[in-house]
């Protein structure tokens, strides 16, 4: 599904991006894990799409399609989605309005006509039930006031809403209380599929034991230094980053 | 003076008026040399030959300018068409409230007593435009809500200006009373239907007795060949409320001279506008709020969002006399500019002689968020709408305080309109 190839990218002449190899397939759930500044972030960014950050060398393809030339919106139509580490609050927009313009606009970019209200109703209806939120937040504006766990929650409902065949989730277990965790945790497992795949970001292996990965790769210094199975994340919460920058450094 | 045929020159209005004339004269047109047009030239609009009075009444047909109603509820309807009063499209009452004309007013007994007590108390005898309308208006709203009253519907003034006149100078004059506890809702507009020259010089005076609330609405989506000159003046008593939310959205120069007066204490005034311009249009907000007494409150909240050649001015003048001790006065305002050729001069300007005061201001002219930009973009919405609900999250605080939902909605409208896309859903 996913394939990056010799990846190379940069912000403002900083070279954080310094060639990362991995191939994601369909159904797969990938960890990357890694120290603070290893480039994690920017890699959920790159595939995203976003401008800010220059792709020097290498390439993002996805489903045989390479993603140099296209717009985050068009990575979005083609079933990219990333769940942001501090999600935008949008004053004015309400949660429900917001999806119904986000589902629409990716119908329209595949020649499909507007999603019809009741059908959109249901999905609505659906998804927020599977996420145990409250039907009067759904009017709320999107994100704003929301405690760090509501935002978290309503960007797993954003992809449950959007489907995606590559999800990204980008430290989603930050700043969430073990329930909050189980709840978000529960929604990705349950959208997890032979059909699409997830690459899981995080610091810390906690997420890990609810969203079990098949693969985990460790992340520093802007390449990929080790890769194994969902073990390899437990060996990184018992001793520690050092052990793989003091390899990597051999 | 032709329109001193229809006027008793007995009246104390006469005084008034010659008061005014003189002082015009005397000033003449602001310049850009008078601080407070620094950023606004008349120019364009002094070199134009401008007919005070239309020859005739034109007419309009109620299908034709539906649009420019708030006809999704019922209304009281004042309507001008090239200054002159238009009763078949109006819809006045004197049901326990006068909501009717200024001419009225003006010229029957049974008013003088109001009139003694009001007309002009407010307004400027000083500013020179203001002394042309009161000098030579001869038309408006009036309305008068007596105690404990209020009206059943909101009042919509409209004036239309018509292609008929080659260009068209109209000076209305609206004259509102909140008596002791009454309320009211208010929504004004000035709209051209013709490509010709207008220029609207209007002024309004705002009485709010003790306990009265007014909500009070300008809708300016006018034409590109019309400019507004809005001189507004509020007296404001004892615990009154009184919010001016001001809508800019087209125009071709429009100078909104917002002024709030409190004569009492715990008052609360608000403004409060959301500016959408492009092209090469002008819109000048000029507020004054002056603590007179202890104890009151002021707020203000401009956003604008200005784009291609656009224009845009914002003074903001707090005045807190030695008395007004515990004044809270708040005052903000946020631009974004989308274009490289559009400009914004904003400044703050406090004069504050009390010491135990709270009074905060500041002012921001800034881009769209590029990380905000980003997330939209990443759920799928193009750039241009991410772009859009961007701008419209940017201006929503604005529109919360508007009461009239129907209004709300029409404004939603406006606003997408004006940023050129259509989101799916009625913002």
């Amino acid at each position: 599904m996913l394939k990056i190839n010799e990846l190379h990218a940069r912000v403002e002449e900083k070279d954080i991006l310094k060639g990362i190899n991995l191939e994601v397939n369909a159904g797969e759930v990938h960890a990357i894990m890694g120290p603070n500044g290893s480039g994690k972030s920017t890699l959920a960014s790159v595939i995203a799409g976003k401008e800010e950050f220059e792709v020097t060398k290498g390439s993002v393809v996805l489903n045989g399609e390479d993603l140099e030339d296209a717009a985050p919106e068009e990575r979005a139509h083609k079933g990219v989605f990333l769940s942001f580490q501090y999600p935008v609050e949008i004053p004015g927009v309400s949660v429900t309005n917001f999806m119904k313009t986000a589902i629409n606009e990716s119908r329209k970019a595949r020649g499909l006509k507007d999603m019809p209200a009741n059908e959109m109703l249901k999905l609505i209806r659906e998804k927020s039930e599977m996420l145990e939120i409250d039907r009067r937040f759904l009017s709320r504006s999107l994100n704003e006031g929301f405690s760090g766990g509501e935002k978290k929650r309503n960007e797993i409902f954003q992809m449950a809403m959007l489907e995606p065949k590559l999800a990204i989730l980008d430290e989603t277990d930050s700043g969430l209380d073990i329930d909050a965790l189980r709840i978000v945790a529960n929604g990705v497992n349950k959208l997890r599929s032979k059909d699409n795949a997830i690459i899981v970001i995080t610091h810390y292996q906690r997420l890990l034991e609810y969203i079990v990965p098949d693969f985990v790769h460790v992340l520093h210094n802007g390449k990929i230094v080790k890769s194994g199975g969902k073990e390899l994340a437990l060996e990184l919460e018992e001793k520690g980053y050092d052990w793989i920058k003091n390899e990597a450094v051999v | 003076m032709a329109f001193e045929n229809n006027v008793d020159i007995d009246h104390p209005i006469h005084d008034v008026r010659t008061e005014a004339i003189k002082n015009f004269e005397e000033k003449g047109f602001p310049s850009k040399k008078d601080e407070a047009w620094k950023y606004t030239s008349l120019n364009s609009l002094r070199n134009t030959d401008f007919s005070i009075f239309p020859k005739e009444a034109n007419a309009l047909e109620y299908k034709d300018v539906k649009k420019y109603f708030l006809h999704e509820i019922d209304t009281y309807k004042i309507v001008f068409i090239d200054g002159i009063y238009s009763s078949f499209l109006s819809e006045t009452t004197h049901d326990g409230v006068d909501i009717c004309l200024m001419s009225s007013a003006l010229t029957k007994p049974m008013y003088k007593q109001v009139m003694d007590v009001y007309f002009n108390k407010a307004a400027s005898k000083d500013e020179s435009l203001t002394s042309l309308n009161t000098a030579f208006s001869r038309e408006g709203a009036y309305i008068y809500i007596p105690k404990n009253k209020m009206p059943k519907k909101p009042v919509e003034i409209i004036h239309f200006a018509t292609g008929n006149e080659a260009s068209l100078l109209l000076q209305p004059r609206n004259l509102i009373i909140a008596e002791e506890n009454a309320e009211l809702q208010v929504i004004e507009r000035h709209q051209s239907l013709t490509a010709n020259e207008v220029l609207t010089n209007s002024v309004t005076e705002i009485f709010a007795a003790k306990n009265a609330i007014v909500d009070y609405y300008k809708v300016q989506n006018d034409s590109s060949k019309a400019s507004l000159i809005d001189n507004t003046y509020i007296q404001q008593k004892d615990t009154s409320v009184v919010k001016v939310h001001t809508f800019s959205f087209g125009g071709k120069l429009t100078r909104n001279n917002l002024n709030f007066y409190q004569n009492g204490q715990h008052i609360d005034s608000t403004m409060k506008g959301v500016t959408i311009l492009g092209e090469k249009q002008h819109v000048d907000h000029h507020t004054l709020v002056h603590h007179i007494e202890p104890n009151c409150e002021s707020h203000q909240d401009y956003k604008g969002i200005y784009g291609e050649n656009a224009t845009g001015v914002f003074n903001g003048k707090i005045v807190v006399d030695k008395i007004a001790q515990k004044t809270n006065a708040f005052q903000q305002n946020n631009n974004i500019l989308v274009s490289d050729k559009a400009t914004i001069n904003t400044k703050p300007q406090l004069e504050i002689f009390a010491d135990d005061v709270k009074c905060s201001h500041g002012c921001t002219i800034g881009q769209l968020d590029e990380d905000a930009l980003f997330y939209l973009q990443s759920r799928g919405i193009p750039q241009k709408e991410a772009r859009a609900l961007m701008m419209y999250a940017f201006a929503n605080n604005v529109l919360e305080s508007v009461r009239i939902p129907e209004l709300k909605t029409r404004i939603n409208k406006l606003i997408a309109k004006k940023l050129g896309v259509n989101l799916g859903f009625d913002l």
